[in-house]
């Protein structure tokens, strides 16, 4: 995610810690930071959720209005799901057009929602072929401090579940959008042979692979992103799911709260 | 930015008693908060809500100045880039920078290069980011007010911190601060920035009808109201410093810088 020059100190020191199953942070290895979630935080958004993952901070909003659904998918919503790695939240960001790290920010946290039917866009729909429901998702990164992915997610699964769809378009009364499922994503980096979960900036910088695991209510995995230039076990792939999995229940209570 | 689903309607802006739709004087400004140092990767940082508003500002610098061809031999350039936020409107707005954005960019990088002692860094870029994470009219002014404090959390040498607000016109009367509906419904709007210490006026931006009294009197309104924000920009720098001081900053492990 980021080409930020790292001391080979403070490289030195984090691998250290982190052989001995610390942190810079003092967190174990498989703990998460803080987590804290304002929803409704944005009230010219239909949803919106701001999202604080230690000292990451990603603000996320849902505008929806009415449109006319894609051709080839007449029966379906429309869902469009947009990243700004705006050059507040780190001096490594630049302004301009979406960069590959925004891109694929956003079209893993698309497919999280789309894929495991979180929003069933078939229930969008207002007159099949002729008028469906909009959603836009804007994920705003406000500081960042590693971790992105997961702050991402959060934030959209958490805006999703107090979005409006709003009335004044159909001339009803607002409706709450439908949310079936809650995928939740937990993000694992490896440091030489040692795995740690929801990285830091440090940890993400000098990390050699990243893992993203999303699993749902029931424990089933729902989405999986493999990042960076290292590899994974098969062993340590199993190891982040089923540690993935017991995180993201845990998280799945504050997003629902 | 305009609503237009309420164009038609008529909508009486003052009343017999000289009160505003939302109960203000003519003279009153909207309840203003201000929060410094409220990210972690910026050198400095600030939060403003100014009624319906809210806005993050974030300073990085004085850094190397990009592109290296802008770089000044003798000073720092002070370079703004103002962005409202997809969310931040009624109608979703396109992400990026549109010529709207790119005006008020520059407006205010002039007024903070007006105050900024550029001399003693030649060579770099102070950069200044404006998030409108949220819009009710006014958002420039206070997006200044919030870059100001930013600069000031940066520790950016200045002459002094800069104050923004607009007055206009509405039902034929001079008014301060105009909101969402009244920026719609009125005839005039002159946002303006100023250093309060000496008075100058670093900003200075007019649309629609006001006669030469009437602009004197937005003019004594606005500065009027640039006291009282003055005031609480200072005092959310104090606030700031103040907390530093008290708590005893957690124990540094290595790790954060």
């Amino acid at each position: 995610m980021s080409n930020e020059v790292i001391a080979e100190l403070m490289r030195e020191h984090i691998v250290k810690l982190v052989q001995s199953g610390r942190r810079g942070d003092g967190r174990g290895l498989e703990e998460t930071r803080k987590l804290t979630i304002e929803k409704n935080y944005i009230s010219t958004a239909e949803g919106s959720a701001r999202v604080k993952l230690g000292d990451t901070d990603v603000l996320v909003g849902v505008k929806i209005s009415t449109g006319t659904p894609y051709p080839d998918t007449p029966n379906s919503g429309v869902l469009t799901t947009s990243v700004e790695l705006i050059p507040m939240a780190s001096p490594t960001f630049e302004s301009g057009p979406p960069r590959p790290e925004a891109i694929e920010l956003a079209r893993v946290v698309d497919r999280g929602i789309r894929e495991t039917k979180t929003v069933d866009m078939e229930k969008l729909v207002i007159t099949p072929g002729v008028k469906v429901w909009v959603l836009f998702i804007d994920i705003h990164a406000l500081d960042y401090d590693g971790n992105l992915f997961d702050a991402a997610s959060y934030g959209t699964l958490a805006a999703l579940s107090c979005a409006k769809l709003p009335g004044k378009m159909t001339g009803g009364a607002d409706q709450p959008l439908p949310v079936d499922h809650w995928p939740v994503s937990v993000t694992a980096a490896k440091i030489r042979d040692k795995i740690v979960f929801d990285p830091q900036l440090e940890e993400e910088r000098i990390a050699d692979a990243r893992l993203t695991v999303a699993t749902d209510e029931n424990g089933d995995i729902r989405a999986m992103q493999k990042g960076l230039s290292g590899s994974f076990s098969y062993d340590e792939v199993r190891y982040v799911i089923s540690t993935a999995r017991r995180l993201g229940n845990g998280v799945r209570g504050i997003i629902k709260a | 930015m305009e609503d237009i689903e309420h164009i038609g309607k008529k909508i009486q802006l003052v009343d017999g008693n000289g009160r505003r739709l939302d109960g203000r004087a003519l003279d009153e400004l909207r309840p203003i908060k201000i929060e410094a140092g409220v990210l972690k990767r910026a050198d400095g940082s600030a939060y403003v809500e100014w009624g319906g508003n809210r806005v993050l500002a974030a300073v990085y610098g004085p850094r190397e100045a990009h592109p290296r061809h802008l770089q000044h031999p003798s000073r720092a350039l002070v370079q703004c880039r103002y962005n409202m936020a997809p969310f931040s409107v009624s109608d979703r707005k396109r992400p990026g920078p549109d010529r709207r954005s790119v005006e008020i960019s520059k407006v205010t990088s002039e007024a903070f290069s007006a105050v900024v002692f550029t001399e003693q860094f030649p060579r770099t870029s102070v950069d200044i980011f404006i998030e409108v994470l949220q819009a009710d009219a006014g958002t420039r002014c206070a997006g200044i007010t919030a870059a100001s404090v930013a600069l000031a959390d940066a520790g950016i040498p200045m002459r002094d911190l800069v104050v923004s607000c607009a007055s206009g016109k509405i039902a034929g009367q001079v008014a301060l601060d105009l909101d969402k509906e009244e920026d719609n419904f009125g005839d005039a709007d002159c946002p303006m920035a100023i250093v309060p210490r000496t008075g100058e006026v670093v900003l200075l931006q007019m649309d629609g009808h006001l006669t030469e009294d009437e602009f004197d009197r937005a003019m004594k309104f606005s500065m009027k109201a640039g006291m009282q924000i003055y005031e609480l920009q200072k005092d959310a720098l104090r606030r700031r410093y103040a907390v530093r001081a008290l708590a005893e900053e957690p124990a540094d492990t290595g790790v954060t810088q």
